[in-house]
């Protein structure tokens, strides 16, 4: 089986945001880059079916030069083999486009449920439509059964069973498998480890980022004794007017 | 313009999401032409005129019932050519937003998700998305003559702004092939208010020492008709399910009302709640990072504040 797991280079999740060039563009002062936190699940049952069951696994992202360590993170974790999209990832059809070109011939194309930068949580369906092949998300379990795979969904309030056939595209969440830290042989073999360094496909642009911004900064916090709750219901009724 | 909406229904019932995104399509102005797939309720498809729909559409199939994304992707797509729709609206939702990029492929359309404003339209069609899990905004301009916009939740006050609309049948054919993913089986928790949607939000962390120690969140939570939620010790360590935390790898929450109970207020389980309209942290410990986010705070040990709490809030109704 061949299993094409794509990864996104994002800020760690406890970076503060900033913008700079007149908020056309992201500070990456002191931010740490991190493999997305989703794609990390979907990175760990990808190498728990290559365990289990045999398969290749090959890691996948549309970035600069940059994403590089994080590729080697992904490889070190046990991935067999790399492509590094050359491009910056301007906006989700972009990222789709660049994943679908290179997914034809994987049985399994997993995923995290959205990137952690942009949040638009829908490459795994642009790409499933692109190929012409289902896709699911969130998917929190996700067993194989020869052709058939068999998966638990979250939907809102709850989850749901549901089964396809391969080859499909999953956007994964936890606990989907336990997040995998390499090891030192791993850090040692990925840095053998094939990373093909390929060029973006050209698609015309649908949507561009103009500009971004910071959410208002918050008043002060009004402190009210624990001895005097009922004050906090008061104020939540007339002041705030959200009771 | 013309302005197609999906409404989502739910055991027949139009989603308070999805009524939003009829408010959202009306305050854009145009016509604003609704479509419901599957189930629904009668009544319910006729009051979504009041929101501003001039016309509903109902697909009636049960194969309709099942959510398959795929399918319902195949109809829109076609809904939006037979309208000659200019952009289609729905709410980003578990549905709602891959339904929204299928349909955005079949039909040359820019699409933006996670949409928290009206568009700018004065340079060019200018959407306001949230990205960074809250933690910022990006003006993104959509480009191609048709658009899709999955709008987040409050990203339109629904106030009543017309009568009854006219609801006509939309004769569907289906394809076989769109049905290459089969639901078998669904667990909803029943009679509790949906997180994504609640209007208050009653979340603990670690700081309620167990879950057997719930019932004093679950007390409170009745007694505003609140949603329960958690932060992701809670939900890792197995003491509620996972569709409860809230965060920035959970649910992001947008409710009028959030009340931390125990939370410390890690930067993640900030990014999850940080467009609420007004927080409010209780916890003992005077130095939780979490009262720099709030509006109110107590600091006091959940067990003692949260009865005398929900006994005041039962008192004031």
């Amino acid at each position: 089986m061949k299993i094409l797991v794509c990864i996104s280079h994002v800020p760690d999740t406890t970076s503060k945001i900033a913008f700079v060039e007149n908020n056309s563009k992201f500070d990456t002062t002191g931010v740490q880059f991190i493999i997305g936190p989703y794609d990390d699940y979907a990175l760990a049952r990808a190498i728990e079916l290559k365990e289990t069951m045999g398969a290749t696994v090959t890691v996948l992202n549309v970035g600069t030069a940059d994403s590089e360590p994080t590729i080697r993170k992904a490889l070190a974790i046990g991935a067999d083999d790399a492509i590094r999209v050359n491009a910056v990832p301007t906006d989700s059809l972009f990222v789709a486009t660049q994943i679908a070109a290179h997914a034809k011939g994987y049985d399994l194309v997993l995923m995290g449920r959205e990137s952690i930068d942009f949040n638009s949580g829908v490459v795994h369906a642009m790409v499933g439509e692109m190929l012409g092949i289902p896709s699911i998300s969130p998917v929190m379990k996700l067993d194989i059964d020869g052709t058939k795979v068999k998966m638990t969904k979250e939907i809102e309030g709850g989850k749901e069973q549901v089964e396809a056939n391969l080859p499909l595209v999953a956007g994964c969440q936890e606990p989907i498998a336990e997040w995998k830290i390499p090891n030192m042989r791993g850090i040692m073999s990925a840095r053998t480890k094939p990373l093909n360094v390929v060029e973006p496909q050209s698609i015309e642009v649908s949507v561009v980022n103009k500009s971004f911004e910071l959410p208002a900064p918050k008043g002060a916090v009004k402190m009210i004794s624990a001895d005097n709750v009922a004050e906090l219901v008061t104020r939540l009724k007339t002041e705030a007017k959200v009771l | 313009m013309n302005i197609l909406v999906f409404v989502e229904t739910s055991e027949g019932k139009i989603r308070k999401t999805s009524l939003e995104a009829v408010a959202y399509a009306h305050a854009m102005g145009g016509t604003v032409t609704a479509i419901a797939l599957g189930k629904a309720d009668a009544n319910e498809l006729q009051s979504i005129g009041k929101y501003g729909a001039t016309k509903v559409l109902h697909a009636v199939d049960s194969k309709l019932d099942q959510h398959v994304i795929q399918v319902y992707s195949s109809v829109l797509a076609k809904v939006m050519q037979d309208e000659n729709a200019d952009v289609l609206v729905l709410a980003n939702s578990s549905l709602g937003t891959p339904v929204a990029a299928k349909v955005a492929i079949k039909t040359n359309a820019s699409f933006a998700s996670n949409v928290t404003e009206l568009p700018n339209t004065s340079a060019g069609f200018v959407v306001k998305r949230s990205i960074y899990t809250g933690k910022a905004f990006a003006n993104v301009e959509l480009k191609n003559a048709k658009k899709i916009i999955a709008i987040r939740k409050n990203a339109a006050e629904l106030k009543e702004v017309g009568g009854n609309a006219p609801v006509t049948n939309y004769n569907v054919s289906l394809n076989d092939a769109d049905f290459n993913t089969k639901t078998l089986s669904s667990e909803k928790a029943t009679g509790d208010i949906l997180l994504p949607e609640a209007e208050i939000v009653v979340s603990g962390g670690r700081g309620m020492k167990g879950p057997e120690h719930w019932g004093i969140i679950e007390n409170l939570a009745k007694a505003l008709h609140a949603a329960t939620g958690c932060s992701k010790p809670v939900s890792d360590m197995g003491w509620r399910p996972h569709h409860e935390h809230v965060g920035q790898t959970g649910v992001k929450v947008a409710p009028q009302l959030y009340i931390a109970v125990g939370i410390s207020g890690a930067i993640q389980h900030l990014a999850g709640v940080n467009s609420s309209k007004c927080i409010v942290v209780i916890n003992k410990d005077a130095d939780a990072p979490f009262f720099k986010a709030a509006d109110y705070g107590i600091v006091g040990d959940a067990f003692d504040v949260l009865p005398k709490l929900t006994e005041a809030v039962l008192a004031a109704k």
